[in-house]
């Protein structure tokens, strides 16, 4: 078996066995990067002496039994996550000379647990987009098919890891960043509950939405990487001072008598039949596993996506407003006044769907229109997160569809923001509600991967990766991966 | 009380920016000292790197709690924090994290006292935190500006009073009374020339007796007491003769300018009208636990008010040497320890208001820096009280101390100052008086009787100002009946 076709844990093992190097598996990633990433555009930019180095140092404490517990195992990040002194350009012409002055604090828990850092992946620009098509470094391709695309905004992750070009990545997700491309390339992505990985050094899209987590090749793959990034960080005030348990703890233990919801709004929609028969497979392995299936309401859960593109762009509009090319970052040629700094550095520097964001949110809480757009926004966003704490007295998941359908062509909604922002409608009520959600392969529909998703309750991500995997012990869907040339 | 033409009646309402003296910033751990080469103190989050988070700066709490009670107003909790948008270089963020729902303090009071002794109570309307802005550098930089963001961060609480004040002289009174407890509080140095204490003056005028309240403007930047009081007034006498000759108040942000003394339109671009408030989702709301709140205030100090209260029934002071003493923290505890070492109350309050507050004054040093201790001082009045001095040779004693720093007994012995209370020495100075002076003698005997301080005052010049002025009295009114 090629090193590349290992799973995470397959690697550590190997590593700990000493089958093989860091050394060979780091420099056997790169090889495969300068061989296949042209074409993918995955990475904005490769660390390869970081990595070797990295490895180098691993490989030492191998030798030194001072192993580290993802010692040597490499990864890559989204670029939206600071790296001291390396570039750091959150997909955007803006950040495209940025060199990060520190590295976040998930960067360090994961460096401190040992992984090697293959580079920096591509995303759509400051995380807005779900096709990976508005980035500034051009658009990534899905591994599986190159005329469509992996989702977003997380291409660039999900595409490397489902082309094998890494072991897995870091990623983010403020309304479904990282289970959507999850879903279109045939990966595990698990976004925690808000809070549990801390936000700081990964760059602000939407404050109260942002999270960070992983894409994988399986349940246990993500198990181990999410535990080794979690934890409650003093520099992050919305970071949740709570333990964080044993992932794999009890992966292993059978599902039986767990109690799966399925929301009825969503499972009333108008869905393709390739969706909806995969969904209500995956339902029967649930089923066979000795779940119950229950149906359940959530009776607000369609305010989610308007609520979700009021107040991601309000937050979005602040965020970005440090983006004024006075201290970092790109600045416009020959401003005249600091107005026409501002505006040509800003207009210059920011993509088109950044500009509708920061407009929209702009516009939301505005003297006269907060109270019907930002205030009434909050409002719905509470009567979304009450429905999920209502179902939650009944069942333990909630199951659903993560995506409307498979993997688009790229060009094909990128001129249709509407069409474009129907891609969450599945993915973006977890967010409102922080809720912890994961998504996994379930099918395949002319040669496209399609991902069914289950989201727990506030901290029970131990409870997904263990259904997760439950389901992957008894299905084979995640072990399918594209064949890149 | 400043009279303006009798019909018309001003309302003013402060903004009082105070900063507050904590070691590290509101958001950040980068240090606050006042002073440092520009762009030492800020650390990425105070430059608003991609990716940086506030972590509140816990001890603001504290002061903003024992400030809440100072001002007699309720503590909120949860109190929460909200962004303010707007663009400026200073502003890196793009917003300013500041309070707008449900700020720290509110509705509280301060009772202010006027020059005629009467009281005012001035209604608090809130006080908020925020975190100041860096500053903008334009001059040295050829058609370009600097910025210097060792400010941006550094928390400050901004007092917003009720629109009850009606003259110059009690907003003024009202500043002085909030200097005074920040102080007390320990909160703030106040300095308003450093600007760690800013004060911004709202001001309308109407028609006495009118209940709506007229068009108001924002007067800013105005950095000293005395600057406040002019600005105000500039202001209040602006706004009657526009309206007296038929023209309307603009509402606008104006600024104060000291040096010819008149205020001025801001250009509107200088601030922006929708800041766009909402709430700050980087921090959650703060709960301020009871038991966290009893025990900030068990720290509380005894505040001006209660101290003059004090210094009235302890050492039976009047209630202006009380008020005056009490108004100043160091003052008091300097009173307090020259009280101790002398055990007489009356007197320290009047040297410490006399002698004392006109070297101060004279080399405007603040009582902490004092070129005579409080323990000298109380040992200075022990030597009039046992009679080794009087109060006159006193005076040239705290004069030799003032310039020498050397010690009060030392200077007496040096310079043979003791009083003389010797009798005979006396009894021979009053005969050497009698007899250089026949002809007043005569005079005094027929019966002017005015002519008996003459004699005191020759004997107290024969004994070069050191004899005892009781004992003198005594010996020569016998001696002149004989």
């Amino acid at each position: 078996m090629k090193l590349h076709e290992l799973s995470l844990k397959e690697q550590l093992n190997g590593l700990k066995e000493g089958s093989f190097s860091s050394t060979e598996l780091t420099q056997h990633y790169l090889d495969r990067i300068s061989s296949f990433d042209k074409s993918l555009n995955s990475f904005i930019t490769v660390t390869e002496e970081l990595a070797l180095e990295q490895a180098k140092e691993s490989d030492k404490r191998y030798k030194s039994n001072k192993a580290l517990p993802l010692d040597g195992i490499p990864i890559a990040h989204k670029d939206i996550f600071c790296t001291e002194d390396i570039l750091t350009t959150c997909g955007s012409k803006m950040l495209s000379n940025f060199k990060a002055p520190y590295s976040s604090t998930v960067v360090n828990n994961l460096s401190s647990d040992g992984v090697v850092v293959l580079g920096k992946t591509n995303m759509d620009e400051f995380a807005m987009g779900s096709s990976n098509e508005t980035s500034f470094f051009g658009p990534v391709k899905n591994p599986w098919n190159k005329e469509y695309v992996p989702g977003g905004s997380s291409g660039g992750s999900a595409a490397c890891v489902s082309a094998q070009l890494a072991s897995a990545a870091t990623a983010t997700d403020t309304g479904g960043s990282i289970r959507q491309p999850a879903a279109l390339c045939g990966l595990t992505g698990i976004k925690p509950t808000y809070g549990r990985v801390s936000r700081y050094g990964m760059i602000a899209f939407a404050s109260s939405l942002d999270q960070g987590g992983v894409l994988a090749r399986s349940a246990e793959d993500s198990a181990i990487l999410l535990e080794s990034m979690s934890g409650h960080d003093p520099k992050d005030s919305t970071s949740l001072n709570e333990d964080v348990p044993n992932f794999l703890g009890n992966i292993d233990s059978p599902i039986k008598g767990m109690k799966i919801g399925l929301p009825k709004e969503f499972f009333e929609k108008d869905l393709p039949n390739h969706v909806e028969s995969s969904t209500k497979e995956a339902i029967e392995t649930y089923k066979n596993l000795g779940a119950e299936i229950h149906e359940i309401s959530l009776p607000n859960v369609d305010l989610s996506l308007p609520v979700y593109y009021i107040i991601a762009p309000a937050e979005c509009s602040a965020n970005l407003s440090r983006y004024d090319g006075v201290r970092y970052g790109y600045r416009c040629e020959d401003p005249k006044d600091i107005e026409d700094l501002y505006m040509r550095t800003r207009e210059e520097g920011f993509g088109s769907e950044v500009k509708r964001r920061i407009l929209i949110g702009t516009y939301a809480l505005s003297a006269g229109y907060y109270d019907a757009y930002y205030l009434k926004a909050q409002k719905c966003r509470r009567l979304v997160a009450n429905d999920f704490t209502e179902a939650f007295k009944s069942v333990d998941l909630i199951l659903s569809p993560t995506t409307p359908d498979t993997s688009f062509k790229a060009g094909e909604k990128s001129d249709d923001p509407i069409e474009m922002y129907l891609q969450d409608i599945f993915t973006i009520p977890a967010n409102l509600a922080g809720l912890p959600g994961i998504s996994f392969p379930c099918g395949n529909h002319e040669g496209l991967p399609l991902g069914v998703q289950l989201v727990g309750n506030s901290l029970k991500e131990a409870q997904l990766f263990q259904a997760a995997h439950q389901f992957q012990e008894a299905t084979d869907w995640h072990k399918n991966l594209p064949e890149v040339k | 009380m400043t009279v303006f033409n009798e019909s018309w009646e001003a309302v003013i309402g402060l903004e009082i920016h105070v900063q507050l003296a904590t070691n590290s910033k509101l958001f950040s751990g980068a240090s606050t000292n006042f002073g440092a080469l520009p762009n030492t103190q800020a650390c990425n989050i105070d430059l608003a790197m991609p990716g940086v988070l506030p972590v509140l700066n816990e001890e603001v709490l504290k002061m903003a709690v024992k400030l809440g009670k100072a001002l007699n107003a309720n503590i909120n909790s949860p109190t929460s924090f909200a962004r303010k948008n707007y663009f400026y270089p200073d502003l890196p963020k793009g917003y300013q994290i500041s309070q707008m729902d449900k700020p720290i303090v509110e509705d509280g009071f301060l009772d202010i006292e006027l020059e005629d002794g009467s009281s005012k109570r001035i209604g608090i309307t809130r006080a908020h935190l925020e975190e100041d802005a860096g500053k903008s550098l334009h001059e040295d930089f050829e058609g370009k500006s600097g910025i210097d963001l060792n400010r941006s961060g550094t928390p400050l609480i901004e007092i917003v009073s009720e629109p009850e004040i009606n003259s110059p002289e009690e907003a003024v009174a009202y500043l002085k009374s909030i200097h005074s407890i920040i102080r007390y509080l320990e909160i703030s140095d106040g300095n308003m020339a450093e600007g760690s204490m800013r004060c911004d003056a709202n001001v309308s005028v109407r028609k006495v007796g009118s209940e709506e309240l007229g068009t108001r403007t924002e007067t800013k930047n105005v950095n000293s007491f005395r600057f406040v009081e002019k600005a105000i007034q500039y202001e209040i006498e602006r706004q009657i003769s526009e309206i007296e000759s038929g023209n309307t108040i603009t509402q606008e942000t104006r600024l104060y300018d000291s040096q010819v003394n008149t205020t001025r339109p801001m250009r509107t671009k200088e601030y922006a009208n929708d800041y766009r408030y909402f709430p700050e989702p980087d921090l959650l709301p703060v709960v301020l636990e009871d038991s966290f709140i009893e025990k900030t205030l068990e720290q509380m100090p005894e505040m001006p008010n209660e101290k003059k209260l004090r210094f009235v029934n302890e050492y039976d002071l009047s209630e202006y040497d009380a008020s005056l003493l009490a108004a100043d923290r160091d003052l008091a505890n300097y009173f307090e320890e020259v009280t101790g070492e002398s055990k007489s109350a009356k007197l320290s309050a009047n040297w410490i208001m006399g002698e004392l507050s006109a070297e101060l004054n004279k080399e405007n040093l603040h009582i902490l820096n004092s070129k005579i201790s409080a323990k000298q001082l109380g040992q200075l009045i022990n030597r009039i009280e046992d009679s080794t001095i009087s109060g006159k040779i006193a005076k040239d004693v705290f004069e030799k101390m003032w310039s020498s720093g050397n010690e009060v007994d030392d200077i007496i012995e040096k310079e043979g100052m003791q009083q003389v209370t010797d009798l005979s020495e006396i009894e021979s100075m009053v005969s050497k008086v009698i007899d250089e002076n026949p002809d007043q003698l005569k005079q005094y005997l027929s019966g002017k009787d005015r002519l008996f301080g003459f004699f005191v005052g020759q004997v107290m010049k024969e004994s070069q100002g050191k004899a005892n002025p009781a004992q003198v009295n005594e010996i020569l009114k016998e001696k002149l009946k004989e």
